[in-house]
C-alpha cells in the first residue's frame, strides 16, 4: 500500500473504492437527516399543542382545578430546578469522582468492578431507584421531600457522567500527565488542573447529558418528592416538578389541562436547552477550557 | 448555573420567613383527582392558612402511603380488604366522596350511534369469545344498526387501577365464566386484547383503532366526545351512564357501616350497573391533632358544600341517605 | 482544545519525522508547554520551600476519589439489597420458576417474567439496531464530513433529544408514531418482508416495532454525543496518517478514527442499552402492555420497566407486590448479564490488553 513519492496524482482510485466512498458520504449525511427529522416533528409537534398555552399566568399562578381557566406551573418551575440543583449537587461531584477513579486509579480489578455496576446503575429502571430512595429517606423520614427526589434523579445521573469523564481522561494523551508530573506537580493537581482539563468539554457533554435525561424523568420523583398544587420551597417537603405535573395533567380527561400539559414539556424543554447553553457559554468563556 | 442558584438560594432563606401554613398531604386514587382538587382549591379560598396537597399515584399506592404513615389521609377506587386493614398501622375509616361510573366506549367505522349491551354480550367480548361486531348477539339487542363485519379489538387498562376493579367486579357479578376464568382486581390477567395506560391511555386506544372497544371512566367518554353505549342493568332496563343513574345506583344498594360497599349491578330500577364509590382513607386516631382537626372539618364541609360542586365536573353526588349516615360516622368515629 | 491534543504526539502514533521528547525548553511551542514551563517555575520555588508538600494532598485526593467509587458501588450494593429483601416472599413462593414462567395472573397470585423479559430484549435489540448505526453515522457526519458552521447546531440539535421528556414521547408515539405505522409502514412491511415471520398479524400500530423505533430515538442522543466526543479527541495525527497512505475520506475515518475510537465508541453503546433497558414511561405508552411471547413485530409485548411503572402504584397483596420487585431484580440481573457480555465483547476485541490509541 505503501506509495513512492509523486506517485500520488497520477494513481487512480480503483471504483469500488470510489463508490464505497461514496455511499459512506451518503449513509452519514442520510443518518443525519434521519435523526434530525424526528427530533423537529416531536418538537414541532409540542410547538403547535403548547405553545398557544404558554403565557404570563402560566408563569407565574399555581395549577387551578379543572373547569377554571388559567392557573398554571409556576411552583412546577420552580420546584424542577430546585430538585435539579440538589441532583446535580449529589450527582456531579460523584460522577466526576468516580470517573477520576476509573480512569487515574482503578486500572485493576476493583476499577473493572466499579465500571461494571456504574453501567448496571444506568440500566436499573428510574421506577426502581425512585423506590429504594423511598425505602432510604422517605420511610424514614415518614415524609415526602424534595431532597428525596433530588437524590433519586443525582443518583440516576452517576453512570453517564462517570463513564463520559473515564473516556475523556483515557483520550487525553499520557505525554501530558508525563510532562506534569515531569515538571513536579502532585497528581491530584495534575488530574484536576490538566487532565480534567484538557478533557473537560467531553465532561461537561456527559454532565449535561445526564441532566437533560433526568430533567424529564417522571417515575423516581412519584415516591420521593412526591408533587405539590402549592408553593413550597422547603427541601424537607414534598415539592412540584414539571415532569410530574406534565403526566399529571396529560392523563387527565380535560382538554384545558391537556394544552396545559403540552406547554409545561415545552417550557420544561426550554429550561433545559437554557441550562446546557448557559454551562457551555460559561465553560467556553475560559473558566474551564483549556489552552488551545 | 451558579447565578441561578444563588437565587434560588434567596428565594429558600425568604421563603423561611413566609406565613405559617399548614400543608396536609394525601395521596391516591386517580378517578377522583379532578373533583379533589376542585374541593382542596375551594377550602383553601376558605381558610387560607390551610393547604391541602392531593397526588394521584393511584389507589393501591394511597392505601400504601396512608397505612406507612407517610401521608396524611388516603384515597381509593376500590375498598381495602379485610386483610389490609387489619394489616395497617393506622386505623381508617373509609369515606365514600363522590360515585363514577365505568361504561363501554368504542369506534365502530360506521356507526355512530347509541349500542346497547347485555351483560352477556360484555362478557362475551372481554372473553374474547364474541370477536367480530357483525356477531347475531349483538345485531339481536340491536336491531335498528348496521353493524360492519370488523373485528373487534379490545382495549384495556395496563396499569392497575380502580377503574379495572369496578369493569371486572361487574363483569364477575353477571358473568359466572368470567369469575372463573379471570376474576376481579385492579389489575387482572386479560384474555384478550391491548393495554393502554390511564384512561388517557384506552381513550387513546379507542380513538385510534377501528373496531375497538374499551371501558373508561364516564367522564373521559365525555369529555374526549367517544360514543359509549348503554348497558342492561338487573331490572331488564338499558341504561346509558349519567349522574342521576349513577347516583340512582347507590341509593339502591343498602350501605354497611364501614361504607366498604360494591354498588354494580345494583337492583334499583333506573340504576346504571357499572357504578361505584371512591372513598377517602381517614385515620381514626391521627396523630396530629391539630391536622386531625382539620380534616374532620373539611370533610362536613365537603357533604355539605362540597356535593354541589360535583355535577359541574360529570361526578355523581352521594345519596342524602349517605350523607347523613356518613356525618353521623366520622363524628363518632374520628377523633 | 483539539488543538492541544494533536500536538502532543505519542511515540505510538505514525510520524517518523518527530524527534523524541527531550528537553523541555527545546519543545516549547504551544501555549500549553508555555503555561507549563511558567506553572514550573512557580511550583519549583514551592517545592523547595516546601518538601513532600505534595504527598499529604495526593494521598487525601486518592482517598477521596476512592470513595466516591466507593460509594457508587454502595449505591448499587444497596439498590440490590433492597430489591432481594422486597422480593424475598415471591422468591420463597416461585423460586426459579418465577424468571421462565408465562402467566401473569394478579388475581389467582400466579406470577411469570418471561414474557417480560422477552419484551424488553427484544425491544432493546431492536432499539440498538436502529440507534447505533444511525448515531455512529451522524456522529461520523457532524465530526469529519460537516461544514464547520453546522456542526455546532446539528450538534445541538442531537443532544436535544435527550432533553425531551420521555413522557412526551410516549404521547408523541400515541398521536403520530402509532397512525404512521398503522396506516403506511406495516402494511409495507407486512408486503415486502412478511415471509420472514416477523412482520405479520393485526396491525394495531402500537406493539414492540413502535417501541422500538420510540426507544431508539431516545438512545440516540446518548450514542451519538459520545461518539461525537470520542472521535474529536482522536488525534489529527492519526487522520494525516492514513491519508498519507492514499486512503479515500471514508477509508480514513474507518481506519484512522474509528478504530482508535472504537472502546469509546462502544462505551456509548453500553450507556445507551442502559437507557433502552430501563426506560418505563415511553415504552409503556405505546408497547400494547400484552404479557405475551410473539415472533411478530407487529405484536404487543411488555416490558419489565413497564410491569413494574405500571402495576407498582396500585398492587394490593403482599405478593403481588413483592412478585413486581421480584421483576425489577430481574431486570437487573438482564442488565449484569448483558453488560457482562458487553465487556467480554471488548475483552476479545482488545486481545485482553487495554487497547486503546493511548497517544
Amino acid at each position: 500500500m505503501l506509495k513512492q513519492p509523486g506517485d500520488a496524482s497520477a494513481q487512480k482510485l480503483s471504483p469500488w473504492r470510489r463508490a464505497i466512498n461514496l455511499a459512506a458520504t451518503w449513509f452519514a449525511i442520510g443518518a443525519a437527516v434521519l435523526v434530525i427529522v424526528p427530533l423537529l416533528a416531536i418538537f414541532v409537534y409540542l410547538l403547535i399543542k403548547g405553545a398557544g398555552s404558554v403565557n404570563l399566568a402560566f408563569l407565574t399562578q399555581t395549577p387551578k382545578p379543572p373547569g377554571e381557566l388559567g392557573g398554571g406551573m409556576a411552583n412546577s418551575i420552580v420546584g424542577t430546578g430546585i430538585i435539579l440543583a440538589v441532583a446535580s449537587i449529589v450527582g456531579v461531584p460523584l460522577g466526576i469522582g468516580c470517573g477520576i477513579y476509573l480512569a487515574e486509579y482503578g486500572r485493576g480489578r476493583f476499577g473493572d468492578l466499579v465500571r461494571f455496576t456504574a453501567d448496571v446503575l444506568n440500566g436499573v429502571p428510574s421506577i426502581v431507584i425512585g423506590i429504594a430512595v423511598y425505602s432510604l429517606i422517605v420511610l424514614r423520614e415518614k415524609h415526602f421531600s424534595a431532597f428525596s427526589g433530588g437524590v433519586a434523579l443525582g443518583i440516576m445521573m452517576i453512570p453517564t457522567i462517570a463513564r463520559a469523564t473515564e473516556e475523556m481522561l483515557l483520550m487525553v494523551p499520557n505525554v501530558v500527565r508525563e510532562a506534569a508530573l515531569g515538571l513536579g506537580i502532585p497528581k491530584w493537581r495534575t488530574t484536576l488542573s490538566i487532565s480534567l482539563r484538557t478533557a473537560s468539554a467531553g465532561v461537561i457533554t456527559g454532565c449535561m447529558l445526564a441532566f437533560a435525561r433526568v430533567a424529564g424523568e417522571t417515575a423516581p420523583l412519584l415516591f420521593t418528592a412526591f408533587g405539590n398544587q402549592f408553593w413550597s420551597l422547603k427541601l424537607n417537603q414534598p415539592m412540584a416538578a414539571l415532569s410530574l405535573q406534565v403526566f399529571t395533567y396529560a392523563i387527565s380527561p380535560y382538554d384545558d389541562w391537556h394544552r396545559q400539559a403540552w406547554a409545561g414539556a415545552l417550557i420544561l424543554i426550554v429550561l433545559i436547552v437554557a441550562a446546557v447553553g448557559a454551562v457551555r457559554i460559561v465553560t467556553s468563556r475560559g473558566m474551564l477550557k483549556g489552552a488551545s | 448555573m451558579i447565578r441561578a442558584f444563588k437565587v434560588v438560594l434567596c428565594v429558600l432563606l425568604l421563603a423561611c420567613c413566609a406565613l405559617a401554613q399548614t400543608q396536609l398531604n394525601g395521596a391516591g386514587a386517580t378517578f377522583p383527582y379532578p373533583i379533589y382538587s376542585k374541593w382542596f382549591n375551594e377550602y383553601h379560598n376558605l381558610h387560607s392558612d390551610i393547604q391541602i396537597n392531593y397526588q394521584s399515584i393511584g389507589s393501591g399506592g394511597g392505601i400504601r402511603q396512608v397505612t406507612a404513615g407517610t401521608v396524611d389521609f388516603g384515597a381509593s377506587d376500590g375498598p381495602m380488604t379485610d386483610e389490609q386493614l387489619a394489616q395497617s398501622k393506622v386505623k381508617l375509616l373509609h369515606v365514600p366522596t363522590v360515585l363514577g361510573a365505568v361504561v363501554p366506549a368504542y369506534n365502530i367505522p360506521g356507526v355512530s350511534g347509541e349500542v346497547k349491551f347485555t351483560p352477556d354480550i360484555l362478557a362475551g367480548i372481554f372473553l374474547g369469545k364474541i370477536t367480530n361486531w357483525s356477531d347475531a348477539s349483538i345485531a339481536k339487542v340491536n336491531p335498528d344498526i348496521k353493524f360492519p363485519s370488523q373485528a373487534i379489538t379490545v382495549a384495556h387498562r395496563s396499569d392497575g387501577s380502580g377503574t379495572t376493579y369496578i369493569w371486572t367486579d361487574y363483569l364477575s357479578k353477571i358473568s359466572p365464566d368470567w369469575r372463573d376464568t379471570v376474576g376481579k382486581g385492579t389489575s387482572v390477567k386479560w384474555p384478550v386484547g391491548v393495554g393502554g395506560k390511564g384512561n388517557e391511555g384506552v381513550a387513546g386506544l379507542i380513538r385510534q383503532l377501528p373496531g375497538s372497544i374499551g371501558y373508561i371512566e364516564l367522564i373521559y367518554a365525555l369529555q374526549n366526545k367517544i360514543n359509549y353505549g348503554s348497558v342492561r342493568n338487573s331490572s331488564g332496563q338499558f341504561i346509558k351512564a349519567s349522574l342521576e343513574s349513577t347516583t340512582a345506583a347507590a341509593a339502591g344498594v343498602k350501605v354497611p357501616a364501614d361504607f366498604r360497599v360494591s354498588i354494580t349491578n345494583s337492583p334499583a330500577k333506573t340504576a346504571y350497573p357499572i357504578a361505584s364509590f371512591t372513598w377517602l382513607l381517614i385515620p381514626t386516631n391521627p396523630t396530629d391533632q391539630n391536622k386531625g382537626k382539620i380534616l374532620k372539618d373539611f370533610l362536613f364541609w365537603m357533604l355539605d358544600q362540597g356535593q354541589s360542586m360535583t355535577e359541574a365536573l360529570s361526578y355523581a353526588p352521594l345519596p342524602k341517605a349517605v350523607v347523613e349516615l356518613e356525618k353521623a360516622a366520622i363524628t363518632k368515629q374520628v377523633h | 482544545m483539539s488543538g492541544t491534543v494533536n500536538e502532543m504526539n505519542s511515540p505510538d502514533s505514525f510520524n517518523p519525522s518527530e524527534k523524541p521528547a527531550t528537553a523541555i525548553p527545546t519543545l516549547a511551542q504551544t501555549a500549553t508547554q508555555r503555561k507549563a514551563i511558567s506553572a514550573s517555575s512557580v511550583l519549583e520555588r514551592i517545592r523547595q520551600t516546601h518538601p513532600r508538600s505534595s504527598r499529604m494532598p495526593d494521598a487525601a485526593f486518592a482517598v477521596l476519589i476512592v470513595l466516591t467509587a466507593i460509594s457508587v458501588f454502595a449505591i448499587v450494593a444497596f439498590v440490590l439489597w433492597e430489591l432481594v429483601d422486597k422480593s424475598k416472599l415471591s422468591l420463597h413462593q416461585f423460586g426459579l420458576a418465577f424468571f421462565y414462567g408465562h402467566d401473569w395472573d394478579p388475581v389467582n397470585g400466579d406470577f411469570g417474567a418471561m414474557p417480560f423479559i422477552y419484551g424488553t430484549l427484544v425491544s432493546s435489540a431492536l432499539a440498538l439496531f436502529i440507534a447505533v448505526p444511525l448515531s455512529i453515522g451522524v456522529a461520523v457526519y457532524v465530526t469529519e464530513m460537516c461544514p464547520i458552521r453546522l456542526r455546532a447546531i446539528i450538534s445541538f440539535l442531537v443532544e436535544l433529544l435527550a432533553a425531551i421528556p420521555s413522557v412526551i414521547y410516549g404521547l408523541w408515539g400515541i398521536f403520530v408514531l402509532a397512525p404512521l405505522l398503522r396506516e403506511y409502514v406495516e402494511p409495507f412491511l407486512a408486503k415486502s418482508l412478511g415471509w420472514t415471520g416477523f412482520f405479520g398479524g393485526p396491525m394495531y400500530g402500537i406493539g414492540m416495532l413502535a417501541a422500538g423505533i420510540i426507544l431508539s430515538i431516545m438512545v440516540v442522543p446518548i450514542i451519538a454525543s459520545i461518539t461525537r466526543e470520542v472521535l474529536t479527541a482522536v488525534p489529527q495525527s492519526q487522520r494525516e496518517a492514513v491519508l498519507a497512505l492514499g486512503a479515500t475520506r471514508w477509508e480514513m475515518i474507518r481506519m484512522g478514527v474509528l478504530r482508535n475510537a472504537r472502546i469509546g465508541i462502544l462505551g456509548g453503546i453500553i450507556l445507551g442499552l442502559g437507557r433502552a433497558l430501563g426506560e418505563t414511561m415511553a415504552v409503556t405508552m405505546v408497547i400494547g402492555n400484552r404479557p405475551e411471547v410473539s415472533k411478530s413485530l407487529f405484536a404487543p409485548g411488555y416490558t419489565m420497566a413497564s410491569a413494574i411503572a405500571n402495576q407498582f402504584t396500585e398492587a394490593t397483596g403482599d405478593l403481588y407486590l413483592s412478585a413486581l420487585v421480584e421483576i425489577g431484580l430481574a431486570l437487573f440481573l438482564v442488565t449484569l448479564i448483558v453488560n457482562a457480555l458487553a465487556r467480554l465483547l471488548v475483552w476479545s476485541i482488545t486481545g485482553g490488553r487495554a487497547g486503546r490509541a493511548r497517544a
